[in-house]
This record gives structure tokens, sequence and C-alpha cells, in this order.
């Protein structure tokens, strides 16, 4: 209210005490609005902060017309979202030391929308970055970023034992340095299909099934590390170079045609921030390999089932591919493809993006369910008794929330690669 | 105040332990270490006494292993001034020796008051502080879950059985085995732990393997499995009566 400048001076306004046009009452008295109102009266220190970021700039773009909220997956299931971030900080909220630091999966569906191109891509990884110099992480990804600098994977897992996976494997998964040769096909595995259960039964399908199509290929093994992306949104940026640096070294020392990942998020690292840095490899996702081998795949058993299928945000819309994913599905002999309602460019997130698949028990306290249950409410709400999935943190995701919301036995999540190996009459598991 | 904090290495489960052949300790040629996590929370005390009233916090470690480096790095990131690497291969040391190793070291250093873990992984009787206390003769409280700087010296707080615990006041210099700080140690971003590769805080001391001690492991053995375990299966309402059942056979539960 105080320090004001006027711009209208009440003195030099000429009121007429009554006027009267075409017979109604149009005096001023009753209606003028020649006195000062306060518009802007802020404390604007923490939101000049995260514009003077670097990232974080277009923050202060946003004219709040709230096309985010309606998009933004958190909000669906919470109050949250960039138009109300921005808001909040107006009035007053330290977003460096706040709980909806944590709460962005980074999916950019709002900055699809964004008439102003406010990115929420880069403010939240600047901010974050910030938060994480200054010690102020939630415990739980705490523990992750410890035990992926230490370990070089999210899980704590023995770094040696990233090939115990393919133990009794009825293919050969062969590791790069073994075989001292260039290969075809360097397949980068990642951390949840080398050691999550779910997640390994899914490699054990591609690996299968590239062996069935006879690709000349291999994996680091050991050698491989988390691929930093996830770490990078979470606003880890040093832990990010350093494993960047790790494995552009071990992938360096090698020769392939083409580097083939599993996970859409080291897909999207491979692509976008590796190159940079010195990493600079043809890079595939492994529904875009497979879907231009659909022939060769001979596709031949009858499964049976009624599949919709989750498009990973960092295959999706960070990524532009939609087709080949749906290829393969449409491709699964005895099958119906039915769609959920926010599919391909408005495709829900499944909440584990940008440090979510280690913030569940942070965000729980902010939101009324978790993304991933409110995913599969819409997967059974469209008739299908599969989810098919293509990235790795989803598997085990949707299955917790398919038991979570009671309903175990009516809806089996299966990565992509397990239903067309079925298809394919390969064993599975 | 000036703070000696001495942070060990223990071996890392998240490797494959195996018995080495001699059957007497783990078979350390494929063992790698982490920082004990008591000594975690004794840097974080630590810590927090340097951001009340000031001073200057000294890490030692013994070792040669690189995650030493590791340890000593991520203390001078999360604030401590100076980290001596006792570097000795020292192998598996008994309390006496590591605190004889730890003493020496000391020797070098000014300090009002020393810390660290009550107990470790490797050394659950707990006696590396106490030990350290009485070859330095100094006085010496275990078990500590919180400090306070006062005008005499250090307000202690020591956990006793069944949640009692008790104030102390100690006058320095002292030692303080710790078994919880204030707070959960804090997070240290990678960047400043690559800074502090990057700069001078880290000093190597030559440091003598001491006598093994008084105490001798003559043998190491993994759990034996034993049967008896009953895993009930079924539903929640079968598994819940077989419970009360177990439970009432035991004496535990009576009554209908």
């Amino acid at each position: 209210m105080t320090d004001i400048n006027p711009k209208v001076d009440p003195s030099q306004v000429l009121e007429i005490e009554q006027i009267t046009l075409e017979g109604m009452d149009i005096s001023g008295h009753w209606n003028r609005m020649f006195e000062q109102r306060v518009i802007f009266d802020y404390d604007l220190t923490t939101m000049d902060r995260i514009i003077d970021l670097p990232g974080g700039e277009s923050f202060g773009w946003c004219y709040q017309c709230s096309q985010c909220i309606a998009v933004c997956p958190v909000d669906h299931v919470g109050s949250y979202g960039p138009r109300k971030l921005y808001r909040d900080v107006q009035v007053g909220a330290n977003l460096f030391d706040h709980p909806d630091l944590w709460l962005c999966t980074t999916c950019a569906n709002c900055l699809r929308v964004c008439p102003k191109e406010v990115n929420m891509l880069e403010i939240m990884p600047a901010v974050r970055a910030e938060a994480v110099l200054a010690g102020d992480v939630p415990a739980e990804l705490q523990d992750v970023f410890e035990k992926t600098a230490r370990y070089g994977n999210p899980l704590g897992q023995n770094p040696k034992r990233r090939m115990a996976w393919t133990r009794g494997l009825d293919v050969e998964v062969p590791v790069i340095a073994d075989l001292g040769r260039k290969v075809d096909v360097l397949w980068w595995v990642s951390d949840y299909p080398s050691y999550h259960p779910r997640g390994i039964e899914a490699s054990k399908s591609l690996a299968r099934i590239l062996h069935h199509l006879e690709v000349d290929f291999a994996v680091l093994g050991a050698e491989e590390r988390h691929d930093g992306d996830s770490m990078l949104r979470a606003g880890e940026q040093g832990l990010f170079e350093m494993l960047a640096e790790q494995n552009i070294a071990a992938l360096n020392t090698y020769e392939f045609d083409v580097l083939l990942t599993t996970d859409p998020h080291a897909y999207n690292a491979f692509l976008h921030e590796y190159p940079q840095r010195g990493g600079s490899y043809p890079v595939v996702h492994y529904t875009q390999f497979l879907a231009d081998k659909i022939e060769a795949m001979g596709l031949s058993e009858d499964l049976g089932s009624k599949i919709t299928f989750h498009d990973p945000c960092y295959l999706g819309r960070h990524n532009g591919e939609y087709e080949a994913p749906r290829d393969l599905i449409r491709a699964l002999p005895g099958t119906e493809f039915v769609e959920m309602w926010r599919i391909r460019e408005n495709g829900y997130c499944c909440g584990g993006g940008g440090g979510g698949m280690w913030l569940d028990g942070h965000a729980a306290g902010h939101q009324r369910m978790r993304l991933s249950e409110k995913r599969v409410l819409e997967a059974v709400e469209s008739g299908a008794d599969t989810l098919c999935v293509a990235c790795p943190y989803e598997v085990s995701r949707f299955e917790d929330a398919v038991k979570s919301t009671n309903n175990d036995g009516r809806l089996a999540v299966l990565d992509i690669a397990e239903l067309l190996a079925s298809a394919m009459g390969l064993p599975t598991g | 105040m000036n703070i000696a904090v001495l942070m060990r290495p223990v071996p890392d489960p998240v490797e494959e332990l195996e018995i080495s052949p001699d059957g007497a300790d783990l078979d350390r040629d494929y063992l790698g270490y982490v920082v004990n996590e008591f000594d975690e929370h004794a840097l974080e005390e630590g810590l927090l006494i340097k951001e009340q009233v000031g001073g200057t916090i000294t890490v030692l470690a013994p070792g040669s292993a690189d995650e030493i480096d590791d340890i000593l790095y991520t203390a001078l990131a999360k604030g401590a001034d100076r980290a001596v690497k006792l570097g000795t291969d020292v192998g598996p040391l008994s309390a006496h020796a590591l605190a004889r190793l730890f003493t020496d070291a000391l020797s070098d250093i000014d300090f009002d008051l020393v810390l660290t873990g009550v107990q470790a992984a490797d050394e659950l009787d707990g006696q590396v502080s106490v030990l350290v206390a009485s070859m330095l003769r100094l006085p010496h409280i275990s078990v500590v879950t919180a400090t306070e700087p006062i005008a005499a010296g250090v307000r202690v707080t020591k956990e006793f059985w069944a949640g009692i615990t008790a104030d102390y006041e100690v006058t320095l210099p002292a030692v303080l085995g710790v078994q919880a700080a204030r707070q959960a140690p804090r997070y240290v971003a990678i960047s400043r732990i690559r800074q502090a590769q990057q700069g001078e805080g880290l000093v190597e001391a030559d440091a003598v393997p001491p006598e093994r001690g008084s105490v001798r492991i003559t043998a190491v053995r993994l759990p034996e499995a034993e049967d008896g375990a009953e895993m009930l299966g079924g539903d929640a309402e079968a598994a819940a009566e077989r419970i009360i059942e177990i439970l009432r056979a035991a004496g535990v539960v009576q009554g209908g």
C-alpha cells in the first residue's frame, strides 16, 4: 500500500455531478474508479533469484493463463502446476526450500501448451540444483543420489553384478570387452532392466528377440552406469556430469554402429545431453529398432488380449516417437488395441520422471493418489486387460498401482518386449 | 572449538562378502569399503558444533583403499577444514590397534574435542572411542545423541536403555563416541566433492601399522541356516488365525 506513485492525480479529475444519457444515470460518483489500487506490492526476491538462474529466466514470462494446469499430471491428483507455482512465488513462497519443488516430473505437457514457452524442464532442474547445493534434498532422493554416485545405479546394487540377470539365460548376451571387436548394435540395458526382477524379465525377452533376429549385438556389462538423465532433471548436475564422463569414456573405447537403448531416459540423454560432452552416437529406442523388423520377428502366437499403451514421456512428448510402439502392438496376433483418453502428445505421466521415481514418499504427502495409480485407473477404464509399457521405470510403478487400486488380476502390466516374445513363441520370464 | 573426527572404512555389504582362505577374516582382496555410518553422524555433529561456535574440523581416516579418499573428500566437501589420510595398509585392525593408530595421529593435531562413531559394523563392541580417550587420558562419553557447546565445554546427551537419556557437562578436551547426530547426515552435492578433489585439503600422513592388539579373531563364520521357520501362506484371515494359534501355543496370548 505504500510507496505507490500515483498515475492519476485525483485533483486533476473533472467529475460532473450528474450525467444522464439516453435516460440512464451514468454519473461517476457511484461507479468511479479514480482511486489508487494496489496491483503490484510483492516481495519478488525469490522470483528474481529464479529468473537470474541459467535456465530460470522463462519463469518470469508466465502471464497466468492456466493452460498448464489443465494438462499438468500432478494437478490431476493434487493442487500443483506451473501457474500455481508462479503465483505462490509471487506472494512469497521460497521455492528453493519448498515441498512443491520436488513434485514436477518434467513430463513436458505444460511446455506443449504454454503460449509463453515457460520451460519447466529448465526451470525446475535449475532451482533444484540450488537446493541440492544447499543440501536441501528429500531424504529418499538423497539416498538415491548417494547410491548412484557410489554404485552407478539408483538401486544401490553391486556394480559388478550388472550381468547377473543373464545367468541361466537360454541365449548368450556377450559383453563387448570380451568380444574384442566391433558390433553392429551396442545394447544400453540400463539399471532397472539389469537389476529389478520385473525389468530383468523384459530384458530376457529382448535378448531372445535380438537373438531370433540374428542381430550382432553386445552390452557394456559392468562398465555401464546410470545414464544420469533423471539425476540431471532432479537437480544433481554434478552427478550427471560425473556419470556422463564415465559412460562416454567407456563408450568411446568401443566400436559399434548403433546404440540401442531400453530406457527412454537414456535415449533422451544420448540424443540431447551426451553429444555436447563428447559422446555422439547413433541412438535408437528398442521400439524403433524392432518396428523396422516386424516381418522378420515372425509374430505368430495369438495372445488373445485387449491391450492399451502408455506413452513414455521421454519417448513421446520429449522425442516425438508415438508410432513405433503402436506399430508393434498392432502387429501382435489375436489382440485388440484400445487407446486410453490421454495419449500421444497429451499422454499422462507415470510419475517416474524428473526424479519422481524416487520421491513417492515425498509426493504422497502432497497428492491424493500416485500418478501411476491415476494412469492405471484410466487403463482399466479403457477396458483393456493388458497395459503395455516401453519404459523400464513403468513396469514396477504400474504393477504396484494395479495392486494399490485393487485391480489385481484385472490388468496385466507387460513390457512391449515381453508381449513380442510371447507372440514369437519365445520363452518369457 | 577445534574438533578432530575419527572416521574408518567398513566392508561394504553390497559386495558379496566371502571368508578368507585362513577362515579368520573376510576375503579382503575383493572387498569394497564404505564409511562407517556412525562416523558420518560424528562428522555431522562436528559440523553442527562448528556452525554454532566456529573453529576447525580435522578428519582422520586410516587405510590405503581408494574409498578412503572418497570418505575424506566427502568430509571436506561437507565443511571439514583438513583431512588426514593415515596411509598405511592397515588391513583388519583390532579396536586396540585402531585406537593406537588414531591416538598417535592425534599427537600432531590441535583439538579440543574428539568425535567418532560409537561403534562400527565390524566392531560392534564399541571400544575405539573409549580406548582413544584412555590412551589420551581424557574424559569420555559414549552413545552420544546430541551435544551443545557451553562455556565450560560441551553439554552431552547420552542414551541409556528403555528411552532413558542423561545430560552431562564435559570439560575439554574430551572424547565422545557418537550414536547419532542431532540431525541426519547432510547431503553434499557431487560437484562440491569434485571441487574438494581439486583442492588441497587432503594430506597424507605416514602411519606405522600398529601391533595387532590383544584381541585376535580366530574364526569367522556365516550365519547357519536352521529349520523351524514356518511360512504362513493362504489368505490374510487364515494367516491371522494361525498367528494367534502360534502365539497361544507359546503362551503369549491367553483366553479365547
